[in-house]
């Protein structure tokens, strides 16, 4: 479904991602980890044609996105802080996202909308938002249309628990339908139960690209952050 | 793009800055109408501050706005849309809003004390000046990264246009003098959108006799039809090339 060939992207004489290639499926689950600065959110911001390669390609299902805008229909990104108008309203941002993805509406999936209860909040302005709400405003529009490719940048951060359960439920509940899903997150328990593949990624570099399991079977350890520092140590030695 | 620019619009027109903006003008003009007995006085001292206060909200608001946006830009772009969609829909957005603003703002007094060809001509130059200066706005902001810098670029500019360019045509009428420079002082305002625009308002009143031989030349030129057309082809130029400049850096820029 995304197949990622070689990409290679400098800031200066850093790069954030060097020699990137990674092939993924749908109804794969992939956690990109790494420290801060190794080139998550470059790789991200790639496939969402927000920043262009110097090298290598992207194809999704198929077809290049360098240049491209028609193949964001099938994505649904929720971004690390959302941040919108300040005087829109939160159902008027819905509405005009709405109205910008008119071909898509027919198909609407407003689970986290109602499980959110929106509806309740949506008179307020956006400037008004708490952190967490605004978050919450930004998952509904990434799951509204039901999109082939869940791009979530921290989706969990900044949410009360209650909100951050049902949103991993609707994460788990999408990935079961075929979906490739995309997540960042420092936070190993949600990684463990969200993700079937780990994306481990150090100054631009993929470490290893694995099944969780398959990891954790080799290691021998059972718990995600166990296995990761098994493998980092592996590899440092 | 309707669809964005409504939206987009709907946030504009919210803040508090733009409605000031418009009070302001208004209050303003209808000071300068009142205190002077004839319009046409008060015409010319509302050009004197039009030509000099729009560029420089219109540049500097616009270029704030842009950044304040730009993760909701960033959002934009991460949605099935063309990325040249989202900086012409903000131009027109903050065109339309400021715009508005003078319309509003100059527009209705204009239009109760002086509603002659010279107070059209005011406000139609104030409104293309506006367009002008968000176009330039757009270009700025898309090109520098960092919003002090912007903001002081696009200050610069503004006081370039604004002051420091009739500085430099004074020092070269007085320096080269000796020579006729009549033609290369109307080559000179042509290239400046804030002089074009005073030049095309002055020349509608009677006063161009006041500014001797260049001014009976800038009658002679720009006071005809060709010369209108030649004004306005001038000014649609500066408010279109910085912003189709703008979506093509902003096409290949990295959000």
């Amino acid at each position: 479904m995304l197949d990622v060939r070689n990409l290679t992207k400098s800031f200066g004489k850093m790069k954030a991602l060097d020699n990137f290639s990674a092939f993924m499926e749908a109804g794969q689950s992939i956690a990109l980890m790494g420290p801060n600065g190794s080139g998550k959110t470059t790789f991200i911001k790639c496939l969402l044609g927000l920043a262009t390669p110097d090298e290598g390609e992207i194809i999704f299902e198929g077809q290049s996105v360098l240049g491209a805008w028609e193949y964001r229909r099938h994505i649904g990104y929720m971004p690390q802080i959302g941040r919108y108008p300040d005087h829109i309203k939160v159902g008027q941002i819905i509405d005009m996202v709405r109205e910008i993805r008119q071909n898509e509406a027919e198909n609407l999936d407003d689970d986290l909308l109602k499980a959110f209860h929106i509806d309740q909040f949506s008179h307020k302005a956006m400037r008004t938002l708490s952190g967490g709400m605004r978050q919450k405003v930004s998952a509904c529009l990434a799951f509204l249309f039901n999109p082939k490719m869940l791009i979530l940048d921290e989706p969990t951060a900044g949410l009360d628990p209650l909100s951050a359960e049902v949103l991993k439920e609707k994460v788990l509940a999408e990935k079961s339908r075929d979906k490739l899903v995309i997540l960042t997150s420092h936070i190993f328990s949600d990684l463990e139960e969200l993700t079937s593949d780990i994306l481990y990624i150090i100054d631009g570099k993929i470490q290893f690209y694995e099944p969780i399991d398959v990891l954790k079977e080799r290691t021998g350890e059972p718990k995600l952050n166990r296995v990761l520092a098994h493998v980092m140590r592996g590899q440092n030695n | 793009m309707l669809r964005l620019i409504k939206y987009i619009l709907l946030d504009i027109i919210q803040n508090r800055m733009v409605i000031g903006y418009t009070l302001f003008l208004l209050a303003v003009s209808l000071g300068l109408f009142s205190l002077n007995d004839d319009p046409t006085k008060g015409l010319v001292s509302l050009l004197n501050i039009a030509l000099i206060v729009t560029p420089l909200v219109s540049i500097v608001f616009s270029t704030i706005h842009f950044y304040n946006s730009s993760e909701f830009i960033e959002m934009m772009a991460a949605q099935p849309l063309r990325r040249s969609l989202i900086v012409r829909a903000e131009f027109w957005s903050l065109s339309l809003a400021l715009v508005t603003a003078v319309v509003i703002g100059m527009g209705i007094p204009i239009a109760l004390y002086a509603s002659t060809s010279t107070g059209l001509a005011l406000l139609a130059v104030t409104v293309v000046l506006t367009v002008v200066f968000v176009s330039l706005a757009m270009y700025a902001s898309v090109r520098t990264r960092d919003k002090a810098k912007g903001i002081g670029g696009v200050l610069l500019l503004w006081f370039l246009f604004a002051l420091l360019y009739d500085a430099f045509v004074l020092l070269f009428m007085f320096m080269f003098s000796d020579y006729p420079l009549e033609k290369a002082v109307l080559a000179m305002v042509a290239l400046n959108p804030i002089d074009l625009a005073r030049v095309t308002v002055l020349l509608q009143l009677d006063m161009a006799a006041l500014m001797g031989y260049t001014g009976a030349l800038f009658r002679e030129f720009l006071g005809t039809v060709n010369g209108i057309i030649f004004a306005s082809a001038v000014l649609t130029v500066w408010s279109a090339v910085p912003v189709v400049a703008a979506v093509n850096v902003f096409n290949r820029k990295d959000l």
